[in-house]
């Protein structure tokens, strides 16, 4: 895990995420504020599940609970984006997205920012770790998860 | 359950297509009228092509949201008897052979007696898919996207055909051969918006990127105005102006938690076919050999890419070859793609041009035909989640 970088990766003036009205993700992204990684997993089953449901997909229990992970994984596919599609990109780019499985959580994906070159050459397979890219300033205050590659 | 029961349960050769009507097609936010009028004129358009009285219509049936609401449309046209209103869910072009399923799955399961299918589209009074500004706070799938600049359509698809690429080796040239197929076939319709701007591979290759592998010829344009088709049971199929054009089976939905988000469907690498492609061809009752002509929505020329290959076309490991300009072709490549020009260069209206073009290619009406016209098939949006498709005969495969 890493330190917070001093800039965001991307303008400011994207869309901030919130949980839903009812709450199902707002652990994730509290955990997220705390520079913590949190997945849902079926103490039942044992199921992991990303993005957050109400009851485990492979058992049906309700009593699905949210596990902190060790917020590593590796490249499961990527994207060079140049064009903006968001008054906040304008003039800004390229970036790179990245989608990022974890094999120590069931494979769950999820998408983030490959931090470093924006031309850097990008490998599937390719091991990275997370950034917490914290936004205190924001009404709401957010956090999110980006991601960079690991020596070796 | 017997055999017997079982085969009554399909919409082979139930219904057919004896309507078809469009407006005139624009740039996204040119259209010179709202959206509910373009709704009302591809209706009457469609009602005129058949030699249909508008108020017999009963039965109304969209997707992707249409905004065009079933009550009003009805209200507006005089309907004497409203009996369906049916919308699938999902966005996009997942709905756009689907709409036209569940309107003769109406027909057949005896609710309603004619049919329309329609979508309207008018991005200047509504808003563009390719633009995401004005939103402060996301939740839900987005969430999870947004923040990260994977905002519009070209980023949330461009990793699925990352993936795709890279397990197969699909290349560049593959995607390039489906733009250059579309391009080509707009050239020769008039209606096209794109008629008149050809496209070759220097000019594919020289083209911006929007989101790698994604240059600007792999995406979609985005468009204004509205199509329609009216469908009838098959009894009353000879009694409209035009040849007819049956259903011959259809299939709506997706595999094993396709629509697990942010981005965790277990067959990532999918235009979401894999269950549907083998439920088209059981219903139809043939196979991709027995298909004379595609219309294959391309929101991305990658998307077309896995369509085409989970319908069997060919593997995977063989788009290279077999994704040709000549091949994709009419009047007599090996499979004749997109011949009016699809989404990427007649008109991005969600779909309906392609089930439009379809009918026309199976009535002989198609400024390309194909050689052997008897079995048109469509493949709705690919990528996503539900995603739908749609086989057409002519009178001879019934």
């Amino acid at each position: 895990m890493s330190d917070t970088p001093r800039a965001a990766y991307l303008p400011r003036g994207l869309p901030i995420p919130v949980p839903e009205n009812d709450g199902l993700s707002a652990p994730y992204w509290a955990g997220l504020r705390q520079n913590r990684l949190l997945v849902q997993r079926c103490p039942r089953c044992k199921t992991w599940q990303f993005g957050p449901e109400w009851l485990c997909h492979h058992c049906h229990s309700f009593d699905i609970e949210w596990v902190t992970v060790e917020p590593r994984g590796r490249i499961f596919s990527w994207e060079r984006v140049w064009s903006p599609s968001h008054d906040a990109l304008r003039g800004h780019g390229p970036y790179l997205a990245v989608l990022v499985e974890l094999p120590h959580a069931g494979d769950v994906r999820m998408v983030g920012n490959l931090l470093g070159d924006p031309m850097q050459a990008v490998s599937i397979g390719a091991d990275v770790e997370g950034v917490f890219e914290h936004h205190p300033e924001s009404t709401p205050p957010y956090s999110l998860l980006h991601w960079r590659t690991t020596a070796g | 359950m017997t055999a017997r029961a079982a085969s009554e349960r399909t919409l082979r050769g139930r219904v057919a297509v004896v309507g078809i009507g469009e407006t005139d097609y624009h740039r996204h936010g040119a259209s010179p009228d709202p959206e509910f009028k373009l709704a009302l004129k591809a209706i009457l358009a469609a009602c005129n092509d058949a030699g249909l009285d508008p108020r017999e219509i009963d039965g109304f049936s969209s997707y992707s949201d249409d905004r065009s609401d079933a009550a009003r449309l009805a209200a507006a046209l005089g309907t004497r008897r409203l009996s369906t209103a049916t919308m699938q869910w999902g966005g996009g072009g997942g709905g756009c052979c689907a709409a036209v399923a569940n309107g003769a799955a109406s027909i057949v399961a005896g609710l309603a007696d004619c049919v329309v299918v329609y979508r309207s589209l008018a991005q200047g009074q509504y808003g563009r898919f390719g633009q995401a500004s004005g939103i402060s706070t996301i939740s839900g799938e987005r969430a999870y996207l947004m923040p990260y600049g994977v905002l519009a359509p070209p980023q949330r698809f461009a990793m699925r055909v990352q993936r795709y690429m890279h397990e197969h080796g699909v290349r560049q040239e593959a995607m390039q051969a489906i733009a250059l197929a579309s391009y080509h076939h707009a050239q020769s319709n008039p209606r096209a918006v794109m008629y008149g701007k050809p496209l070759d591979p220097a000019k594919y290759n020289a083209s911006r990127w929007i989101a790698e592998p994604f240059h600007l010829f792999d995406c979609c344009m985005e468009n204004d105005g509205a199509a329609a088709i009216i469908l009838v049971p098959e009894e009353r199929a000879g009694d409209f102006r035009n040849k007819p054009a049956y259903i011959l089976g259809a299939a709506a939905g997706a595999g094993y938690r396709s629509g697990a988000m942010p981005h965790n469907s277990p067959q990532y690498a999918s235009a979401s076919f894999e269950t549907l492609a083998p439920a088209l061809y059981r219903m139809a009752g043939i196979g991709p050999s027995d298909v004379d002509v595609v219309q294959s929505y391309e929101n991305f020329t990658g998307g077309v890419v896995m369509a085409l290959a989970e319908h069997g076309f060919f593997k995977p490991e063989e788009a290279n070859d077999f994704l040709t300009l000549e091949n994709l072709i009419a009047p007599s490549g090996k499979l004749p793609f997109n011949t009016s020009g699809g989404n990427l260069a007649e008109c991005y209206m969600h779909g309906f041009e392609l089930v439009i073009e379809a009918v026309r290619q199976i009535r002989g009406q198609s400024v390309n035909p194909v050689k052997r016209n008897d079995v048109a098939m469509v493949i709705g949006g690919p990528m996503v989640t539900p995603a739908s498709n749609l086989l057409l005969g002519s009178g001879a495969t019934l």
